[in-house]
């Protein structure tokens, strides 16, 4: 892994998400807890809803679009819904530096 | 051979070192021992009860001076050590040299100094030591003002102290919730209350700026300009490793001292480094159990006997007496988690549980923590705890059973809670009513008038019959919230009422969320119900809004997002339409319309530009029209008297007050307004949410209109002679809406359930009830009247990415 330093925790509000761009499209950051961050993608497989702009709860987001709710721990839809959304190694550092997996993002473009 | 060994600190860690080479071999070290405060070795934890007067200095000691005699150690008590000479192995203390063989330094932590002017006057006071302890104590009057700065297990062990001395005690906390490192909210916000019960004032998410006074303390200055008096300031925003020393020495430091799992430096093996002023594979330490441990790995080290230090869970309790807490583990940070929360709120209590695979890492309690060791030890160990999972959360003792009330909340009301805010009845006297024979809502509604009038009690009042009948009540089923709780929307208003709930952890952890922090559907709704119930108290969270309400902007399929100024009743002018015209040549907006509202709409913006295009509009003098919340959005109206030879009165500047009144106030559903000058209605009126004509005998003011998806005529409300009364029944109106109706209910909905008749009881009839509501419109609007995008404009770099990795250089 190459871990790559994106930003500070505290540039993303709590239960909030900021977006990240990258070659091959957006990947959404989210804040779930005072020291708790995922990343995904940020397109939602139904219509395409940019799931950084949704409401962060629990470990989920909901797509502003249409209500669907992701888990952001395996990126599978949750209830009624079928669909998933790629997920992304990510982690915090002591400081609370935010670090995303740089290969995991480049494995993003063979898929 | 003896050897020569020279002790820098006399704390906790190192006071445990010489106990284990004491026990182990006695004869091994010569042993110096420097410590720069005029004491030995005693109980810093305690600290805490010595402040609040539960016990004295000599209550704590661990080390005394016969214990050092007995163990023929040479105590430089109250000398600093200047400099450490790694070359020749020597100790440079003040009054002094000392060779050594081998060095351990324990030098501890140094309180963080926030950077602020004031820090250095006389009464700011960190809180690490005796002498600290003893400085509070000698300021501490009854009735005199104390601050503290940092709202984590030490500060508020500082503050509960110093309350308990009889000051007047407000914690400045910089982070949203309490000990925020320890606690996730739920926990934090019980503990606020506690505190709060206490008389402790406590101020989260505030920001020190300065500390005021000309020559002692005189105040705290905060950023958003709150200045609070103070005669004591205790600064304890946290600790950093005492490094100095060994920073002199060469040694290597990063944030502490490095060492190895032999606790020895990275850069000489005759130096050992222990306790707090330590750096181990990039963790600190701060709580005594793991300086414990250290201090075994270093006696061993210097007897030269195999062992490694690893780094492990911790516990942590507050020393508060009567703020029951704990905590232990890791409870955030980490995919593959999942939560068992259980909350009592008739009793306070709190539990949270964080699991992994089939392993408990994580645990936060507040209330009753009578367990927590047992979670502790399953943390710790890493117990398989697959078997228990359905009932681990009761705890060691549980044997099946009992599950958790569903109606705790409503039983915990105290006997005089207000259930029906039409009628004033309070539980008990609906519990009385209930004991004596009514048996159903109707008998209920009968006997005490409860939810009899607007009715948004009535699933209390059921929830009363069944928690006062049991079994005997068969209660007919109401729509709850969300999966997250069973209460419905009415209920949890009146509980947010009753209950004074001001804050979203609040409302979970009294009314028994089961989720840790809702979902999409319940958190909009409570952020709403608490900003209008208590607009001064509770601060509006952007992370509980749809995405049109947080970027202030509507978003399109696209991504995109529309941009509406507003025009006030329609109006505007050529400044202003010229730049509209500019912000969309420079914005490439796609598309320009006019609205049903009366204002022009600007499609396709992208959402990095809002706060520039906001910018520009601003400057033309151009407000958000707000056409993306539920809240006031448009007052149409037609030309009136000005212009129109039919108008009979000026309906133009009746709408431009009105909106200059309403706009920026959020409500449960989008409002919208219209006047017409004349019953011939050209600025369609009748259809509004508020639809106000005007007549030659003054204004017809007309509410509950719909044309969406349904379509209604307005009701009357009133007729009214003078402009000002239109005005006055309006805002009343929308206040009472705003404070009875249910998320999402437009007002047609609403005053379908609560009866036009109600609503006229209390916006016509009632003068004072009227005036009432108004003023409260207005202490709301003291908050909420204002341009949201001139706000955003200024915070820009929050609306871009957080990084953009398309500029990387490709590898």
């Amino acid at each position: 892994m190459s871990w790559l330093d994106i930003g500070h925790i505290d540039d993303i509000p709590l239960r909030g998400a900021r977006l990240v761009r990258t070659r091959l499209g957006c990947v959404g950051l989210f804040r779930t807890a005072e020291a708790e961050v995922f990343a995904t993608s940020n397109a939602c497989p139904h219509k395409g809803g940019p799931l950084s702009e949704g409401i962060v709860h629990g470990r989920k987001v909901t797509c502003p679009l249409h209500n669907w709710v992701f888990s952001l721990e395996t990126g599978e839809a949750m209830g009624a819904d079928e669909g998933r959304i790629a997920t992304y190694p990510v982690r915090l550092d002591v400081a609370g530096r935010i670090l995303i997996d740089a290969d995991a993002l480049g494995k993003r473009s063979a898929a | 051979m003896t050897q020569k060994l020279v002790i820098i600190g006399a704390g906790m860690a190192s006071g445990r070192v010489i106990e284990h080479l004491a026990a182990l071999d006695p004869a091994a070290y010569d042993i110096t021992l420097f410590n720069a405060e005029p004491r030995g070795n005693y109980n810093r934890i305690m600290l805490s009860p010595v402040l609040s007067g539960e016990k004295t200095y000599d209550d704590i000691v661990t080390h005394d001076d016969a214990f050092y005699a007995e163990h023929a150690i040479t105590c430089r008590f109250g000398e600093t050590v200047t400099r450490i000479d790694r070359t020749r192995k020597i100790v440079h203390g003040a009054k002094g040299d000392v060779p050594y063989d081998k060095l351990l330094i324990a030098t501890g932590s140094a309180p963080f100094i926030i950077p602020v002017d004031g820090r250095d006057l006389e009464g700011v006071i960190t809180y690490r030591d005796l002498d600290d302890t003893n400085a509070m104590i000698a300021a501490a009057r009854p009735g005199r003002k104390a601050v503290v700065i940092g709202g984590g297990l030490l500060g508020l062990e500082a503050a509960a102290g110093l309350a308990e001395r009889g000051m007047d005690v407000t914690v400045v906390h910089l982070m949203g919730h309490l000990m925020e490192r320890q606690l996730d909210e739920a926990a934090g916000y019980l503990l606020r209350r506690d505190l709060e019960k206490r008389g402790i004032t406590v101020l989260t998410g505030a920001s020190t700026t300065a500390i005021l006074g000309a020559n002692r303390v005189e105040g705290v200055l905060l950023a958003d300009d709150t200045a609070l008096e103070a005669d004591l300031v205790v600064m304890a925003v946290g600790i950093r490793p005492e490094t100095r020393l060994a920073n002199d020495a060469g040694l290597e430091v990063v944030r502490g001292i490095a060492v190895n799992a032999q606790m020895q430096s990275l850069s000489d093996p005759d130096v050992f480094a222990v306790g707090e002023c330590v750096e181990f594979d990039g963790h600190l330490f701060g709580l005594v159990a793991p300086l414990y441990d250290q201090a075994k790995v270093v006696a061993h080290g210097l007897l030269d006997r195999p062992d490694a230090f690893t780094v492990r869970d911790t516990a942590t309790k507050l020393k508060v007496t009567g703020c029951d807490l704990f905590s232990a583990g890791d409870f955030a940070d980490g995919p593959g988690r999942e939560d068992i929360v259980f909350r009592d709120p008739a009793r306070g209590v709190y539990k949270r549980l964080v699991i992994e695979g089939d392993r408990l890492v994580g645990a936060v309690m507040y209330g009753d923590t009578a367990d927590g060791n047992w979670f502790f030890g399953l943390i710790r160990d890493g117990t398989e705890i697959d078997e228990m999972r359905e009932t681990l959360i009761f705890g060691p003792a549980f044997q099946g059973g009992a599950s958790a009330d569903p109606l705790s909340a409503v039983a915990a009301l105290p006997p005089e809670a207000e259930i029906c805010g039409c009628n004033g009845v309070c539980k008990s006297t609906i519990v009385q009513a209930i004991d004596g024979g009514a048996a159903d809502l109707g008998a209920v509604r009968a006997a005490t008038k409860a939810s009899a009038s607007c009715g948004t009690c009535t699933g209390l009042v059921e929830q009363l019959l069944q928690v006062t009948l049991g079994d005997d009540y068969a209660a007919p089923a109401a729509q709850p919230v969300c999966g997250c709780t069973g209460l419905t929307h009415e209920d949890v208003r009146r509980l947010i009422k009753a209950q004074e709930l001001k804050s979203q952890p609040a409302v979970w952890q009294e009314l028994g969320w089961s989720t840790p922090n809702g979902c999409h559907v319940c958190r909009p709704a409570i952020n709403f119900y608490l900003l209008a119930d208590w607009p001064v108290e509770y601060r509006d969270d952007p992370q509980s809004r749809f995405v049109n309400e947080r970027k202030h902007a509507n978003i399109q399929k696209d991504g995109t997002f529309s941009v509406v100024p507003r025009m006030w009743g329609g109006i505007t002018n050529a400044a202003e339409l010229r730049a509209i015209a500019d912000a969309a040549e420079k914005y490439d907006v796609p598309t320009v319309k006019v609205t049903g509202g009366q204002r022009i709409d600007l499609l396709g913006v992208k959402g990095e530009d809002l706060p520039h295009i906001w910018a520009d509009l601003n400057r033309a003098g151009l407000v958000s029209g707000h056409a993306y919340s539920k809240g006031l959005r448009t007052v149409k109206t037609c030309v009136g008297t000005d212009h129109c030879r039919f108008g009979t009165q000026d309906s133009t500047g009746l709408g431009i007050k009105l909106e200059q009144i309403l706009w920026g106030s959020w409500t449960p559903h989008k409002v919208k307004l219209a006047v017409s000058g004349c019953p011939r209605n050209c600025a369609e009126a009748t259809c509004k949410d508020v639809g106000i004509v005007c007549v030659d005998s003054g204004y017809q003011v007309g509410v509950a209109g719909a044309a969406g998806m349904d379509l209604k005529e307005t009701e009357r409300l009133a007729d009214v002679a003078t402009e000002a009364e239109a005005i006055e029944m309006t805002v009343a109106f929308i206040q009472l809406y705003r404070e009875n109706a249910k998320y999402l209910d437009r007002p047609y909905k609403w005053v379908a359930k609560v009866g036009l008749d109600w609503v006229k009881n209390h916006v016509v009839a009632d003068a004072d009830n009227r005036r009432a509501l108004v003023a409260r419109f207005e202490v709301s609007q003291t908050v909420y009247r204002k341009d949201p995008w001139a706000e955003h404009a200024a915070d820009a770099p929050r609306f871009a990415p957080l990084a953009d990795l398309t500029l990387e250089a490709a590898e």
